[in-house]
């Protein structure tokens, strides 16, 4: 995808002409007589990489397996736990509440942006690459770049008592709607995976539109013709021809989601009660607030199954297309 | 693209709709920060009296240079190191096919979906044994090995499609690995190297999770690790809290606002690779 700039940058590093028809190069016997030190010694190139990875992944990762297996508050001996943790996180009732709240979480954070998304690309079609063009991506943008952070302590203002929401709501003659949304039992957990909507929405709304500006005008026209409306013409060309973006969009939302941690920490730190815990709060609250190590681990290693049970399909419905 | 007008019309309705969604948490912010110290804000209403002072009160209240230092400082200790360290494995994995390079590959893939969370705490302990809790080496460490799988799966990506007719001329022209990966294959890698450096800056900049577990210290953490001491701290008071948040928000949205289309542009690859 680069080729054309890189070479360029090729011929000024040195190496002009080194495509030169007619220049007797010897090239694949030469290459195939590297000897195998050579070969082996390409490992350094790799090494450092590896290295890292392996102390500040592999090893944590190795661990988590091990303590999951222990009882362990994270200062004293350690006990021999067997399955007991993963145990308790498959019945405990909490635990099991807490796991379904990120795949709640699933609908808010993956289902609305992912198909708002696509109502928006399929409207809008593409995107100009005038200014009104770029000033739209750049804002649509702009919760990517923002910290989670800082997109959960805008949302509590917002979602708070006296913010935007409820004031639009006493606007329209709704008063009896105003609440404390992220506060209340019923509306804490869907408030929180607004807030992932409206942080997801943008993104995939214009990886959609770049997915459909890449389809065949051809193809439209042509069902034009045949006379198809707006609605076959979304199911029969646009649909279908998005299935790769459409995977991707699900798998980035689907992460965020199981994997939530920064906009519930600040938004609601995962209350009233449990309503809105997700497994990533869990976590850091069995760890290091409750020192249940052992238990914290077992939830993270589960917590790891379940983005792989859950991405691993998508990813492979949306790669079969490209074999 | 023969789009009917009202076809077009409606396109835009929708995608304006979008466009203030998107910027109304950030003008109700804005008028928040706006109010006297002290009141109790109502969502958006422009005051007649903006106190612009209260950014002032929070730049000193949040210790923002000290703040920018640390986040700087981090994302230098993280970024080029990791880079570097990637681009290198790449070159190793999609160019040279080391001997059991697919293996590696293998391995580090496995660590692409891979949840923070999942690892915190035994990075935790880990951190502690090598004595480097609160300090920024605590956060600047970690996050290079947690990056390792997508980097190296993106640098990788790149080198795998370089045309090997490239390498092959370089040898002929007897330059040695170092001197090809230097010379020919890093100037050629120059916009995936780009990317993923945007991609890292920013990652680095807004992680949240390491900063809170590893240091207490919020003028030793990373702009959202601070921004969430500053919440701690602030919360109630939602006019500071508000115009805290914009100003520390105020250095990313400037270099986004610069390098928007780069920024744009890695985001959208990296989603798509990732």
């Amino acid at each position: 995808m680069t080729t054309a700039p890189g070479s360029v940058t090729a011929q000024r590093a040195g190496l002009t002409g080194l495509a030169r028809p007619g220049h007797p190069t010897a090239g694949p016997p030469r290459r195939r007589r590297r000897p195998r030190l050579a070969r082996w010694s390409g490992w350094l190139w790799v090494l450092p990489a590896l290295v890292m990875y392996a102390v500040f992944v592999l090893r944590p990762l190795a661990l988590t397996f091990q303590y999951s297996l222990y009882h362990w508050n994270g200062i004293g001996v350690a006990r021999w736990a067997g399955l007991s943790n993963y145990a308790t996180v498959f019945t405990d009732r909490d635990l099991l509440k807490i796991v379904g709240n990120a795949f709640i979480l699933i609908i808010f954070f993956s289902f609305i942006p992912v198909s708002l998304g696509l109502l928006v690309a399929a409207l809008a079609r593409r995107i100009s690459s005038g200014p009104f063009g770029t000033t739209v991506r750049t804002i649509l943008f702009l919760p990517q770049i923002i910290p989670l952070v800082a997109a959960g302590i805008a949302w509590s203002w917002l979602l708070s008592s006296t913010g935007l929401v409820n004031q639009a709501l006493r606007a329209i003659g709704q008063d009896g709607l105003a609440r404390a949304w992220l506060g209340e039992f019923d509306t804490a957990l869907p408030s929180v995976g607004f807030i992932g909507a409206w942080v997801l929405l943008g993104l995939c709304t214009i990886l959609l539109i770049t997915g459909i500006s890449k389809i065949d005008p051809a193809l439209y026209e042509s069902a034009r013709l045949d006379g198809a409306g707006p609605i076959r013409e979304f199911f029969a060309i646009t649909l279908p021809s998005l299935r790769q973006e459409i995977g991707v969009c699900l798998t980035v939302t689907v992460i965020a989601a199981l994997a939530s941690f920064d906009i519930v920490y600040i938004a609601t730190g995962g209350g009233p009660g449990l309503q809105t815990t997700v497994p990533g709060l869990e976590i850091y609250r069995l760890a290091f607030a409750q020192r249940q190590v052992g238990l914290a681990s077992a939830l993270g290693v589960v917590l790891m199954a379940l983005v792989l049970i859950c991405v691993l399909p998508i990813q492979r419905l949306t790669r079969e297309e490209k074999e | 693209m023969n789009l009917t007008r009202r076809e077009q019309l409606t396109g835009r309705v929708f995608l304006i709709a979008l466009v203030v969604v998107t910027l109304l948490p950030f003008l109700s912010m804005l008028s928040a920060a706006l109010q006297p110290r002290g009141t109790v804000p109502t969502g958006l209403a422009w005051p007649t009296d903006p106190h612009w002072g209260n950014f002032v009160d929070a730049f000193t209240v949040a210790n923002m240079g000290a703040l920018l230092r640390s986040s700087l400082l981090i994302v230098a200790g993280v970024v080029p190191a990791s880079v570097l360290i990637a681009t290198m494995a790449g070159f190793g994995l999609g160019h040279l096919r080391v001997p059991g390079g697919r293996f590696v590959f293998l391995l580090f893939l496995l660590g692409l979906t891979l949840p923070f969370e999942a690892v915190i705490t035994p990075i935790y302990y880990q951190v502690q044994d090598l004595g480097l809790l609160n300090t920024r080496w605590a956060i600047i460490l970690p996050l290079i090995g947690l990056y390792m799988p997508f980097a190296v799966f993106w640098m990788r990506a790149h080198f795998v499609n370089v045309p090997r007719e490239l390498a092959d001329a370089a040898r002929v022209d007897g330059s040695n690995t170092w001197q090809l990966f230097w010379r020919v294959q890093v100037p050629l890698a120059r916009p995936a190297i780009a990317s993923l450096t945007i991609l890292l800056f920013l990652w680095t900049w807004n992680q949240f999770l390491l900063a809170i577990v590893l240091v207490d210290d919020s003028t030793k953490r990373t702009m959202a690790g601070a921004l969430g001491a500053f919440q701690g701290q602030w919360g109630t008071d939602q006019v500071l809290l508000c115009a805290g948040s914009l100003l520390i928000l105020t250095p990313t949205l400037i270099v986004f606002l610069i390098f928007q289309r780069q920024f744009i542009k890695a985001l959208l690859q990296g989603s798509l690779k990732g």
